[in-house]
């Protein structure tokens, strides 16, 4: 019941008409969540940069063969011929002997001399296919089993969640160390790089999932009590429909944030693996076996370390930048 | 209080449990999905020059042709009460913890992983107290000053800082500070002991801790900085201004008080993953660790080592969080009614 209140006098009196007619009147049409964030995000221009990079990488992984074969050379060839075999292998030409040249335009490895430019780019490609799809296991996995958890309860929700605290209670790298070790040679009807890729991107997906999925859990716990799932299930809504076409549809802005921010996690993971010599094979280039290849040598050839570890640091940073940009936008209480 | 410490220790002791339970599955289930049969894992104890007749005495002795089940038990057994292996002429004991042999030494994996420990430890506490300190300072800083120049230049470092992987910052501070200015050298490389030498292990541990720090620092000045924030805007602090209380108290007792409770929380877990191994610090700056432990094993294919290391951290981690659920309990009692 509204209780009118005494209005006197026409000074109260407002006319929307006047109101409205210094505005655009587009200002005042409903907009969606998708076009309230867009419109946040247009204006963060870090976190468009970030984006656009993202985006740029993107391509040179994807157009990966192109590139090289227009600009570089093949990763795994050998220029013996532009390195000093008299001073460990450091590279003839180039500034600060660098190796970088008109044809090698991130100059070439010391000792073997293979084409640093073809080398890092083959490692984009390898480290983005690894990050994105070891993600969209993650996220998955975290997605079902959180919003399972979250919208049944009792011990279906028991159970998910103490098998979630297990996970998180895992020594995660060391873990996936052991178990990337463990693996060799063949298994799984697959062998070579195509295993350790596979291997890699269910490795590092399958330890990674209970992160989200304690996000998701606690998301669907609030949005379960929302007036609008009582009103789908007082219509007679059966659980799949509530999930999927009523729930869901509210998740995907925080699934969106963290898997954005998870693939740079996940870049780091898989560079750190390859480090650790439990990546790829000892041959393919990656930018974590790239360094630590490079880091015996760092006395001889700098620029060495630097390609893979700025392409690690550059991608990771474009990838955080643009999380953080997409969060903000699709979040303003996280500013 | 001490129904919830008994609750909580058992809880501990089961989650230990189950990742033993989970780690020793994968450890030697893996390597049979991946097709390797009993035979093949003892051959791996033993050699690859041994003949058949050797490998399949040590298949039987070590049990590697029984059920998964029994396995497991008679690792959980060992693992407390130590194991006496009897396989004729060859009389051996494993005191407890009984983590097994090595595959490579032919020694209890036990006394190795704990001459690693103090290593990591130290490495552990020095680099924590820097970054604990280091990114709950700038943090605050920020915060206080946000949007303004500060501000702004501290957190695009600590961007930059979490998009560093340490094995990278570990050669840039190599090459960049102890070799272009000779400092914090330490014994060339070599690990020295706090005990034998401690300026010289100061020296030696100074750049780890600072590059291990770095990268976490800056995570904890951003969760600060996001903390504080939000802390600053609850309704209490208006309160506290309110009744005239200076600013500094407002800022350290009250705001600061409440943001460092998270925090602390993700600081024992960080904590408690870091004491199971710093891998990559310490293989990047070869530090006789855990963490190196674990990739020597690795290298070596030593199953027994790996699971132990594995174990260890995954101990340490519980531990951790056992401390935390604790702490936490003391600090809030609505903790410790709750469950």
């Amino acid at each position: 019941m509204t209780v009118p209140i005494e209005v006197s006098g026409s000074e109260t009196q407002a006319d929307p008409e006047a109101v409205l007619a210094g505005l655009d009147r587009k200002a005042i049409e409903g907009r969606s969540l998708s076009q309230i964030a867009w419109l946040r995000l247009r204006r963060d221009k870090v976190a468009l940069a970030g984006g656009g990079v993202v985006v740029l990488l993107i391509l040179v992984a994807v157009f990966e063969p192109f590139l090289v074969s227009w600009f570089g050379h093949p990763p795994n060839e050998f220029h013996q011929n532009l390195v000093d075999p008299n001073l460990g292998g450091r590279p003839l030409y180039g500034i600060g002997h660098s190796g970088i040249s008109r044809h090698f335009l991130l100059g070439v490895e010391p000792v073997n001399g293979r084409d640093l430019f073809s080398r890092v780019l083959h490692g984009a490609q390898i480290s983005l296919l690894i990050a994105f799809l070891s993600t969209l296991i993650s996220v998955l996995i975290g997605t079902v089993l959180g919003t399972v958890a979250g919208y049944f309860g009792g011990w279906v929700d028991s159970l998910i969640a103490r098998t979630m605290d297990v996970f998180l209670a895992f020594p995660l790298l060391l873990f996936a160390i052991a178990l990337a070790g463990v693996v060799q040679g063949k298994a799984f009807g697959l062998q070579g790089d195509t295993l350790r890729i596979v291997l890699l991107i269910f490795i590092i997906g399958f330890f990674n999932w209970a992160y989200i999925g304690r996000i998701i859990r606690g998301q669907t716990l609030t949005l379960r009590e929302r007036e609008f799932v009582d009103a789908a299930r007082a219509m007679g809504a059966r659980p799949a429909y509530v999930l999927f076409r009523e729930i869901l549809p509210n998740l995907i802005a925080p699934i969106l944030v963290y898997s954005t921010l998870l693939i740079p996690t996940n870049i780091l993971f898989e560079a750190a693996l390859s480090y650790l010599g439990v990546g790829l094979e000892e041959k393919t280039a990656t930018w974590g076996s790239m360094l630590a290849h490079a880091a015996p040598d760092y006395a001889l050839d700098l620029e060495f370390v630097l390609v893979p570890g700025l392409a690690i640091f550059i991608t990771v940073m474009a990838f955080n930048l643009f999380g953080d940009g997409l969060r903000d936008a699709l979040d303003p209480r996280a500013r | 209080m001490v129904a919830f410490i008994i609750r909580r220790l058992f809880a501990a002791v089961l989650l230990v449990l189950v990742i033993a339970f989970v780690t020793y599955a994968i450890f030697f289930l893996v390597p049979q999905v991946a097709g390797l049969t009993p035979y093949d894992l003892a051959a791996r104890y033993v050699g690859k020059t041994a003949n058949p007749a050797t490998i399949h005495a040590r298949m039987v002795k070590l049990h590697l042709n029984q059920p998964f089940i029994v396995q497991y038990f008679d690792f959980i057994r060992d693992l407390v009460f130590g194991a006496h292996y009897d396989a004729g002429a060859e009389q051996s004991y494993c005191p407890p913890p009984c983590f097994g042999y090595s595959f490579v030494y032919q020694t209890p994996v036990w006394p190795q992983l704990a001459s690693r420990i103090p290593v990591t430890l130290e490495l552990a506490a020095g680099a924590s107290v820097l970054w604990l300190v280091g990114g709950v300072t700038i943090g605050v800083i920020s915060a206080l000053r946000r949007g303004r120049p500060v501000d702004r230049v501290s957190m695009g470092i600590a961007l930059a800082g979490v998009s560093l992987p340490v094995f990278f910052t570990a050669i840039l501070s190599q090459s960049q500070i102890r070799d272009r200015f000779q400092i914090f050298t330490g014994a060339g490389g070599q690990w020295v002991p706090m005990h034998t030498d401690p300026m010289q292990w100061l020296s030696n541990m100074i750049l780890p801790w600072l590059t291990l720090a770095f990268l976490q620092a800056a995570l904890y000045a951003r969760l600060t900085r996001a903390g504080m924030l939000e802390t600053m805007g609850e309704d209490y602090i208006r309160t506290a201004r309110a009744k005239g209380l200076p600013e500094r108290t407002v800022i350290a007792r009250h705001a600061l008080r409440a943001t460092m409770v998270p925090i602390i929380t993700i600081f024992g877990l960080d904590l408690g993953t870091l004491l199971g191994g710093a891998v990559l610090t310490e293989t990047a700056w070869t530090l006789p660790g855990l963490g190196q432990y674990a990739i020597l094993s690795i290298g070596d294919n030593d199953l027994p080592a790996v699971l132990g290391v594995v174990m260890v951290g995954a101990i340490f981690i519980v531990v951790a969080n056992l401390v935390v659920d604790v702490l936490y309990a003391v600090a809030d009692p609505r903790v410790r009614l709750a469950g």
